[in-house]
């Protein structure tokens, strides 16, 4: 599936149970506010991880954060067996330059709460203008994998709309597919449906269902959709204040948790 | 001598001078376009200079302020007379057309800086998110958002800059202002070439301003 991607090749080889994320003492602050507090998480290769928590905990921002949209105040971020804002220079790490960036940057995609599609371009070419002119797609070539991956999301039939012409849910399903047809291997989704209205969350929330059914790809998912998270994630994990607070599978979690505020938190979302 | 009573207006005199008016507003409109062009290159220059790194922004943002606080005419002066001093020395038609593109580039840099503002965040983070490089954003995906709202706004430049070319007389280019005087003194009749430059402005003027006001009301509506 990643033929097409070049992946330099990575400073030590991963093998395969490498986690392909790892963030070592990370931190993160706004102002006075500390938002990732020596936060260390792993994510391993293919693996599906729910990401809950109260709001303002920092789940955005660790997504955030490994999508380069903000720089971490301190901490190291390895995807994939390379450092993501260090480049290493002899024995030694220095911060990355936005070059570097965009080499490590092509292993990760996102899907934003809001959409963010490109108003201007027709969905079509919101979907194929990274292929094209990041990955060096031919636009023969782009065009075919943008429309399959339409096509999977149901959006056959809109290559030619304008975003304006499309409901919620259909923006997402936009979105999704043209984070797709990027081939990223780790893939972020920020409560993607909780700008959408109740009775098109489903048809986003399936896909992303067959997007973790089918596997090879690593998913971060954050989201309030509890059942959503206990059917599709191989783990789930708590956030708090910053911080991994508690994980586990999700049987687990929902069903026995033992920290004291995951508790307090299930009770709370559950209860509605 | 003239008389208030006696003037009558001479028809016959203002037909005959007006082939060489209308040569001169050819020279007025080259200068308000290539004035204008260049305002739009230097404005985004300017607007994306200011964004930059702290020691590249306020340089430019001095210029853009001093720009625009001091009047077109020094500006002119100074471009006419000073620098040839230094050696740099144009012609006085090239010597208006860039006074009016710094002067004009200085406002328009405020209206793409506002047109850039109001593209939405979540547009910048997408195209990091799909790794473009920055060129690519803003050629493709933030300027076309940020131009199409700003165009009312450049129309209404591109006009109140066609009213200010009779300043360019003040440097000896030959537009619609210059030729008037000449007119005038050479004949003594000021009346009939005044009047008929300022009825070839209303006549410009007058339907472009109709123009980016149909331009605007139909951005609101797509809106
Ligand atoms: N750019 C920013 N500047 C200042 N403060 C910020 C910024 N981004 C986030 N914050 C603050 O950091 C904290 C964590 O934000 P974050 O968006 O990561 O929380 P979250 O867990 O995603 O919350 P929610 O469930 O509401 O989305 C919040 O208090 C937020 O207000
Ligand atoms: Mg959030």
């Amino acid at each position: 599936m990643h033929a097409t991607v070049d992946t330099p090749a990575p400073t030590s080889a991963p093998d395969a149970g490498d986690p392909i994320v790892r963030f070592r003492g990370v931190n993160k602050r706004f102002g006075d506010l500390h938002v990732l507090r020596d936060l260390d998480f792993d994510v391993g290769p293919a693996e599906k991880v729910a990401i809950i928590g109260p709001s303002g905990s920092g789940k955005t921002t660790i997504l955030r954060v490994l999508m380069t949209l903000v720089r971490p105040d301190s901490g190291e971020i390895v995807v994939d067996g390379e450092h993501l804002y260090h480049r290493r220079v002899g024995d030694r790490l220095v911060p990355a330059d936005e070059r570097h960036l965009r080499k490590v940057r092509t292993n990760i995609g996102m899907v934003f709460q809001h959409f963010n599609l490109f108003p201007h371009m027709r969905v079509l070419r919101n979907v194929t203008e990274a292929p094209i002119h990041v990955l060096g797609l031919s636009k023969a070539e782009a065009t075919e994998r943008a429309t399959g991956l339409l096509e999977m999301v149901g959006l056959g039939d809109k290559l030619d709309a304008y975003p304006s012409q499309l409901s919620g849910g259909q923006k997402q399903r936009v979105a999704i597919a043209r984070a797709l047809a990027m081939r990223p291997k780790v893939m972020l989704f920020d409560e993607v449906t909780s700008a959408l209205d109740p009775e098109l969350v489903g048809e986003v929330l399936s896909i992303i269902r067959k997007l973790a059914e089918e596997g090879d790809m690593a998913m971060l998912i954050v989201t309030h959709e509890m059942s959503f998270a206990r059917d599709i994630a191989d783990r789930v994990v708590f956030f708090d204040n910053g911080q991994v607070a508690e994980q586990g599978p999700p049987a687990d979690i929902f069903t026995a948790p033992s920290n004291p505020r995951t508790q307090e938190f299930l009770k709370a979302v559950l209860q509605h | 001598m003239f008389d208030f009573i006696t003037f009558r207006w001479d028809g016959e005199f203002a037909l005959s001078i007006l082939p060489q008016l209308l040569r001169a507003a050819v020279i007025t409109l080259q200068a308000t376009v290539v004035g204008f062009a260049l305002a739009v290159v230097i404005g985004l220059a300017f607007a994306l200079l200011r964004r930059g790194p702290r020691p590249i922004s306020w340089p430019a943002g001095f210029v853009v302020e001093f720009l625009r606080s001091t009047p077109l005419l020094v500006q002119l002066y100074v471009l006419y007379f000073l620098l040839p001093a230094y050696g740099i020395r144009f012609d006085a038609f090239t010597t208006g057309v860039i006074g009016l593109g710094l002067h004009y580039g200085a406002y328009l840099s405020e209206v793409y800086r506002a047109g850039i503002a109001s593209v939405d965040e979540g547009q910048w983070e997408a195209a990091t998110a799909l790794n473009f490089g920055r060129l690519h954003i803003w050629r493709t995906i933030v300027l076309p958002q940020a131009v199409p709202p700003m165009v009312p706004a450049f129309g209404n430049y591109f006009i109140v800059m066609f009213k200010e070319t009779p300043l360019l007389s003040a440097i000896t280019v030959t537009e619609l202002m210059q030729t008037a005087k000449i007119i005038g003194s050479r004949s003594f009749n000021y009346v009939e070439p005044y009047t008929l430059v300022g009825a070839i402005f209303f006549l410009m003027s007058y339907p472009a301003a109709l123009l980016v006001n149909r331009l605007e009301a139909r951005l609101a509506r797509n809106r």
